[in-house]
This record gives structure tokens, C-alpha cells and sequence, in this order.
């Protein structure tokens, strides 16, 4: 049996999405400045992804920009509010545990200049609201915030903190990554207060190269890539017809019966806590209730390094990550499970599980009755 | 502008009657490195030297790269050829390549005739004469420097003229394939690369193996080495790389033996397993990264704890190399950046915190006793399990 469990780090893409980017590649392949027939079918297509996510967020198409991924949408944003908004202000605030793409560009700039507050969060990865309003001063321009956390799946206060932010000062920019919580929650900007979200395509089993910045029509931020002007000047580049027709069709599928599959997840999460539970040696990270998200499990054991059980697991057909995907590449430990306060010996012991609509039961069972089988053996080697 | 290159190779001449061995071998081992470069070539032995000519258009910078990574050759002169349309026309040849190949125009120069074809009516020394004299009027700043000049200006005549003058320095060594084959203990670290790349340039083919220890080391890991074999293979040709699972040995040994001796035991089963492939494929020896002193497995007391298990010769390039020397080597050969890529880290597990620096091999050999139960099974089955990939 092959048991996927890694879906935060990418999920497979939907057949109906596959097909209708390779139709786009190889029958409607026109580039969308073109004047001619083709040139105009190729345009239908961003039309049309447009006008489905415009109507899933309850957004004007107009305020919908598509970019090569989360992580160009949360450069876009930050980067792009910071620079078209300094004359108000240089001070941003963010969290501790943002994913590197947030982290790294208020790392950049910092060095432009610019002041950044990290906000600590609590042992659950949530901010303390009385914390973000000691933080805002007459120089905030920006708040930058994640949504669902990609490690522990924490899922933070967004109106909450929207309300408190636009009390303080209506001016201020409110923008979220919503990599991991796009298809699994509704997301309403224009209600919940966001003024920018990001959204990625394959987090939501559409193609991988493609992702979607809101913005609001009355924010002004400034383009990060320069040239030919397409989309409004706020992203140039040729528009990724196939990604884009990929990603527009990915939205729709994901929300399809969404409040039953998203019933689903919540209780195979249920399931799949409670049998853990019964695992010697084992801890959940972060909330285990319904207040986080439903498709993100962090578990760390005991007296395993979780880089073995990782392929101990994955010679079994499981695959799960170790801390973030992206992190995992380097020896260094997660700063989101350290700012969470996860016990220091545990720090490398921790594993991620997340699934997607796709996952089963018996998957989630034929994954615990090997951790059982694994975790012994593994744990028989201790290191000294 | 050049259309063939002749290949001058050191040690090779003389190796007395069986020269024509190491030619063929060298002949052989320069086929296989054009067959990359944009271009056709023809590679051939003629009157005591090898050539390689290009048939029509090639690139030449890449066929230069090629040729530098050919065991054997120690230099390369880049030739041009020109019909043979009476000394006035060669002159003027001549006087034009010397324009392209040396454009300062101010150095010392000699001129080396060489007449293969010996109806050509001037004889080599006429040549050199005149040759001389054309060139002085055209290039008033350079000088005929006979004993030591700056360009030694070759002229060769046979069917067509040969010119050339130009000398870039090959690799040296022996071409691979004249001295047998070894079994290299490729780790992924940045030593052992190196260790196969010295080696394989005494002309020896290079087998090598690694131990994989999974999950414990990941298809990362594993991926690194083979990668590593096939920058190695640029050079030394198409590698055998044997992936030996060595999970259930290594959790053997730490069951059953103390921990701080755990390194030492488990380098003699991997040299154990090494030599046991060696004898079945073919080679005649081990070759190893080791270097006196670099880490607790390889003191003297180590190296010779770990070398009592083997009687096939154990070849340690590196030995007495500082690292820094040993990483210099690495980025020459391209190897380095590969090499430390953090992909072992998992490994750890199985260090001790204080191992053993001078391990007693009576000590040793009593703890292995702790292992006879099982361990030949495992090492059977270790040895019938191993992946053979081809890193070319």
C-alpha cells in the first residue's frame, strides 16, 4: 500500500487538472497578448480561472493576480506593499514561526531599512493578540501573518487580529499566507479584513508553478518582476496559460461537497490522534481539537531521530517529512517547533503527518500498525 | 582555425615491448572521451604518435576539456593542417598561423622541420632555414633563439603539412585499463573521490562499493555517491559502483560489541565485504581515502587494526595528505562541492561519543568473537543483496 502523508509539501495533482493542462499546453497555446484567434482563446482560459477564485473569495476578478507559486505571492506582497507604502511607515510585524518565504523577505527587508517584529507565539503556534497590539506603532505599515502553520497546523485568529490591526489604524496592510489553509477553510478577504492572501496550486492538487495573490483594489503595492507588463504591470511575464487554467480548475474541485470533506479530515485526524496517543513515547504538537487545521498532525517521539523514521517509514511506501519540507534538506532544527517551546531532545524527533481529500482509513491504519512495528527496532539503537 | 591534435604521452615511451599496449590503450581512452565533444574525430597511432583529427567542424574548447582528462597524455598540441602548394605558399601559412597562435609577435623562436615524406624537395635543415628567414622579415620583433626559445614551431611534412607550435599540458599518468583493476570504498566523503581519481591515474580501472545503512542513511545519501562515481568516471571511465546493505551488520555489531570499539569493527567487516567483491570481480586491490590521523579510525593503531583483515593490497592514496591538500585535489577534479553536500547526518547514531584511538587487536578480535552466531549469514546475505550501478 502506498500511504502519502506528506500533502503539506505538495499533493498529487487531480486527473481533470492534468488533463486540461496538457489540452492548454499542446490545443490552446497561444500566448494571451497575442492579437490573433489564439491569442484570444488563450485569454479565456485566465478569464475563466479568474472569474472561479474571484467568486470563491467573494472578490472582484480585478483584485486576482496569478504568480509562479506561494512563495513569489508572499515576496509580491510583503516586498511589494513594504516598498509602495515607506513614506507612511518602516515598521512590519510578523510571527516567529512565518514559513521561509515571509521569513526571508522581512529578512531582506531589514536590510533595506526596514524594522520587523517577530511576534512570539504560544506552546498551540498561536500569536498573543495583546503582544500585536503592544507591537503596532504609528510606523506600521504591514502585518504579515500565516493562517494555518505548515508544521504544526496551527490555525491563527485571522478576523481577530484583522480587527485589531484596522482599529488601530485602517491604514495598515493586513496580508496572509493562506498556502496551507486555502481548501481547507472558507476564506472570505473581504469579510475577515485580509487586504492580500496567497495561495499556491499544488497545495491544493493543482499544478506545481502557479499561484494566486489577492489583492484589494484599494491597496497599492509595487511589482517585485519587471517587463512586458502583463497583468496590469503587477506581474510580468507571459501568463502561465496551462498553471493558471490548472490551478482555476483545482479551486473548484477542492471546494466540491466541501463541508463533508472537510467533516472528513477532521475525523480521520480524530482517529489518528487517539491511536497515536496509545504509542509509548510519543507528544502532538499543538492543538489537537478542531481548532487547527484538519490535515496537519505533528507528533514527536521519543528516542527516535525523526530523519530515520522518516525513511524507516518510507521503505514501507509512507511518506511523511521531517519538521518542514523545507527544512529538512538542511541540519537545522525547525524554528517554529522552538518557538513553540517542543522540549529540545525532541526537536529532531519530530515527524509530520498531512493528508489530503484522498486520505483513507485503512491508510491511516496500515501507518500506525507500522509505526508500532518500527518504532521498537528503532528504538532499541538509541544514540549515547 | 586547428583541425587534429597530436598527443604527446611521457611514460608510456618507455615502456619497451609492450609499448604498443599502452597506446592502444591510450588510443582507446581518447575515443571514449571525444565521443562528447560536438565534432567527428579520427583517433590513430602513426610512425610513434597519436593523433586525433576532427572530420569537418568541432568545438574546440570542449575537445581541449575532453583531452585533459585523459589519463596518459601529457600534452596536447593543437595542429593545423595545409596542402602542400610549394614553400611560398607555406610560408605564407605559416606566417598567418603564427599571426593567430602567438599575435604578440616579439618572442624567440625556432623552427623544427619535419620531413616524413621525403620527396618534398627541401630537406628538414632547408627548412628550417628558410622558414627562419620569411619569418624574421615578417615579424621584425621576434628572434631565432635555438636553444632555448619561447615557441618551438613544428613543421611536419607528410601527405599534408602539419603546423604546430602550441603545447597545453595533459593530466600525466598512465591511460586506464594498463595496470589492472582496484575496488574503491567510496563513502560519499571528500577523501575517498580523491583517493579513486590518484589511483585510476596510474593507469588502473576502478571498481567501487559503498555501504548503505538504511533508514539510517537516506536514498539521498545513496544518490550522492552515485554521483560522485560518475565525477570520478570522468576521468577513470565507466565505474561499478556495489551498494552493499550493511543495516543488519552494523545493528549487529552494536548489539553485541562495546560501542566504543563500533567504528574499528565495523571498517574491518567493510573491508571484509570489499575484498570478498574484489576476488569475485576481478580486482586486485582496495583502494581507500584514509589519511593518518584525520579522524579516531584512522590512527596507525586504527589502520592497522582495519587492514589485518585483508590480504589483497590495500592502496591509500592520500595517506600522509593534509586535508587542505586533499580538498585542493577535490575542486580539481571537481568532486568537492558534491562531496559536502549534508546528506549522512543520520549516520550518527552509531558514533560513540569517546571511540577507541588505539584499538588493541587482540581486544578487537575478542568482541568479534561476540558476533560468530550470526554474522556470517548477515555478511552472505549483505554480499548476495548488493546493487550493482553502472556510474558512467
Amino acid at each position: 500500500m502506498e500511504c502519502y502523508l506528506d500533502n503539506s509539501a505538495t499533493t498529487k495533482c487531480f486527473e481533470e487538472v492534468k488533463n486540461l493542462v496538457a489540452d492548454v499546453m499542446t490545443k490552446d497555446y497561444g500566448n494571451p497578448s497575442s492579437m490573433h484567434r489564439k491569442g484570444v482563446e488563450a485569454e479565456k482560459f485566465m478569464k475563466q480561472a479568474k472569474e472561479i477564485i474571484a467568486a470563491n473569495l467573494k472578490v472582484n476578478e480585478k483584485e486576482i493576480f496569478f504568480t509562479s507559486g506561494g512563495t513569489e505571492s508572499n515576496n509580491l506582497a510583503i516586498i511589494g506593499a513594504a516598498m509602495a507604502n515607506m513614506r507612511a511607515g518602516k515598521h512590519l510585524i510578523t510571527s516567529a514561526i512565518e514559513h521561509p518565504s515571509v521569513m526571508n523577505a522581512m529578512k531582506y527587508l531589514e536590510e533595506q531599512g526596514f524594522l520587523v517584529t517577530y511576534l512570539p507565539v504560544d506552546h498551540n503556534g498561536i500569536i498573543d493578540l495583546e503582544k500585536l497590539k503592544e507591537a503596532l506603532c504609528d510606523e506600521t505599515i504591514l502585518v504579515s501573518i500565516m493562517y494555518v502553520n505548515n508544521e504544526i497546523g496551527a490555525a491563527s485568529p485571522v478576523e481577530e487580529t484583522a480587527q485589531l490591526i484596522k482599529k488601530f489604524n485602517p491604514n495598515i496592510l493586513y496580508h496572509v499566507d493562506a498556502i496551507q489553509a486555502f481548501g481547507k477553510y472558507r476564506i472570505l478577504p473581504k469579510r475577515q479584513g485580509i487586504d492580500m492572501l496567497s495561495i499556491s496550486g499544488h497545495k491544493i492538487n493543482g499544478p506545481k508553478g502557479v499561484g494566486v495573490l489577492y489583492v484589494n483594489e484599494k491597496v497599492k503595492i509595487r511589482p517585485i518582476i519587471f517587463g512586458g507588463g502583463q497583468q496590469k504591470g503587477m506581474r510580468s511575464g507571459t501568463e502561465n496559460v496551462p498553471g493558471v487554467a490548472g490551478i482555476g480548475l483545482a479551486v473548484q474541485l477542492s471546494y466540491c461537497d466541501f463541508n463533508e470533506k472537510i467533516e472528513c479530515l477532521y475525523e480521520l485526524k480524530q482517529y489518528f490522534i487517539e491511536e497515536i496517543g496509545k504509542i509509548e513515547g510519543t507528544t502532538i504538537n499543538g492543538k489537537t481539537d478542531r481548532k487547527s487545521a484538519p490535515h496537519i498532525i505533528s507528533v514527536s517521539f521519543d528516542d527516535v531521530k525523526s530523519e530515520v523514521l522518516l525513511h524507516a517509514l518510507e521503505s514501507k511506501c509512507i511518506y511523511v517529512s521531517a519538521g518542514s519540507a523545507c527544512a529538512s534538506n538542511k541540519p537545522a532544527v525547525s524554528q517554529t517547533l522552538k518557538a513553540i517551546g517542543v522540549k529540545k531532545e525532541l526537536l529532531d524527533s519530530t515527524v509530520r503527518f498531512s493528508f489530503s481529500f484522498e486520505t483513507t482509513k485503512e491508510e491511516l491504519t496500515y501507518c500506525l500498525e507500522a509505526l508500532k512495528e518500527i518504532l521498537p527496532k528503532l528504538r532499541l539503537y538509541k544514540r549515547h | 582555425m586547428f583541425q587534429s591534435f597530436l598527443i604527446k604521452y611521457g611514460e608510456i615511451g618507455i615502456k619497451g615491448k609492450n609499448r604498443f599496449l599502452f597506446e592502444d590503450a591510450l588510443v582507446k581512452q581518447i575515443k571514449h572521451a571525444l565521443k562528447n565533444v560536438d565534432g567527428e574525430f579520427e583517433v590513430f597511432k602513426q610512425q610513434g604518435r597519436i593523433y586525433a583529427e576532427a572530420i569537418g567542424e568541432f568545438d574546440y574548447e570542449e575537445a581541449i576539456e575532453a583531452l585533459k582528462k585523459v589519463f596518459g597524455i601529457v600534452g596536447i598540441c593543437p595542429v593545423v593542417h595545409v596542402e602542400d602548394e610549394g614553400f611560398e605558399m607555406l610560408s605564407q601559412a605559416v606566417t598567418e598561423y603564427m599571426k593567430k597562435a602567438h599575435p604578440e609577435l616579439n618572442q624567440t623562436f625556432k623552427v623544427n622541420a619535419r620531413r616524413a615524406r621525403k620527396n618534398y624537395p627541401l630537406d628538414s635543415m632547408q627548412i628550417n632555414c628558410s622558414m627562419g628567414e620569411k619569418l624574421l622579415e615578417a615579424f621584425p620583433d621576434m628572434k631565432v633563439d635555438v636553444h632555448n626559445p619561447d615557441i618551438m614551431l613544428n613543421i611536419e611534412i607528410r601527405e599534408k603539412i602539419y603546423i604546430y607550435s602550441q603545447i597545453i599540458p595533459g593530466p600525466g599518468g598512465m591511460p586506464v585499463g594498463t595496470n589492472g583493476k582496484a575496488m574503491l570504498l567510496l563513502s560519499g566523503g571528500i577523501d575517498s573521490p580523491v583517493a579513486g581519481y590518484m589511483v585510476s591515474k596510474r593507469g588502473v580501472k576502478i571498481d567501487a562499493i559503498y555501504f548503505h545503512a538504511p533508514p539510517y542513511t537516506s536514498e539521498r545519501a545513496k544518490q550522492k555517491v552515485v554521483d560522485l562515481a560518475k565525477l570520478v568516471a570522468v576521468y577513470s571511465g565507466p565505474i561499478y559502483l556495489h551498494v552493499i546493505n550493511f543495516t543488519d551488520i552494523q545493528l549487529y555489531i552494536y548489539e553485541k560489541c562495546p560501542h566504543e570499539e563500533l567504528t574499528i569493527i565495523m571498517r574491518r567487516y567493510m573491508m571484509r565485504i570489499a575484498e570478498h567483491i574484489a576476488k569475485e570481480t576481478g580486482s586486485l586491490g582496495l583502494i581507500t581515502g584514509e589519511s593518518i590521523g584525520q579522524v579516531a579510525s584512522q590512527t596507525m593503531q586504527s589502520l592497522a587494526a582495519t587492514n589485518e583483515v585483508c590480504t589483497m593490497p590495500v592502496i591509500r592514496p592520500v595517506i600522509s595528505f593534509d586535508k587542505q591538500d586533499i580538498v585542493d585535489i577535490s575542486q580539481k577534479i571537481n568532486t568537492y562541492e558534491t562531496s559536502i553536500l549534508p546528506f549522512e547526518d543520520c549516520c550518527t547514531i552509531f558514533v560513540a561519543k569517546h571511540p577507541v584511538t588505539k584499538p588493541n587487536i587482540n581486544i578487537i578480535k575478542r568482541s568479534e568473537k561476540n558476533l560468530e552466531e550470526k554474522i556470517d549469514e548477515l555478511i552472505e546475505t549483505a554480499i548476495r543483496t548488493d546493487e550493482v550501478i553502472i556510474c558512467d
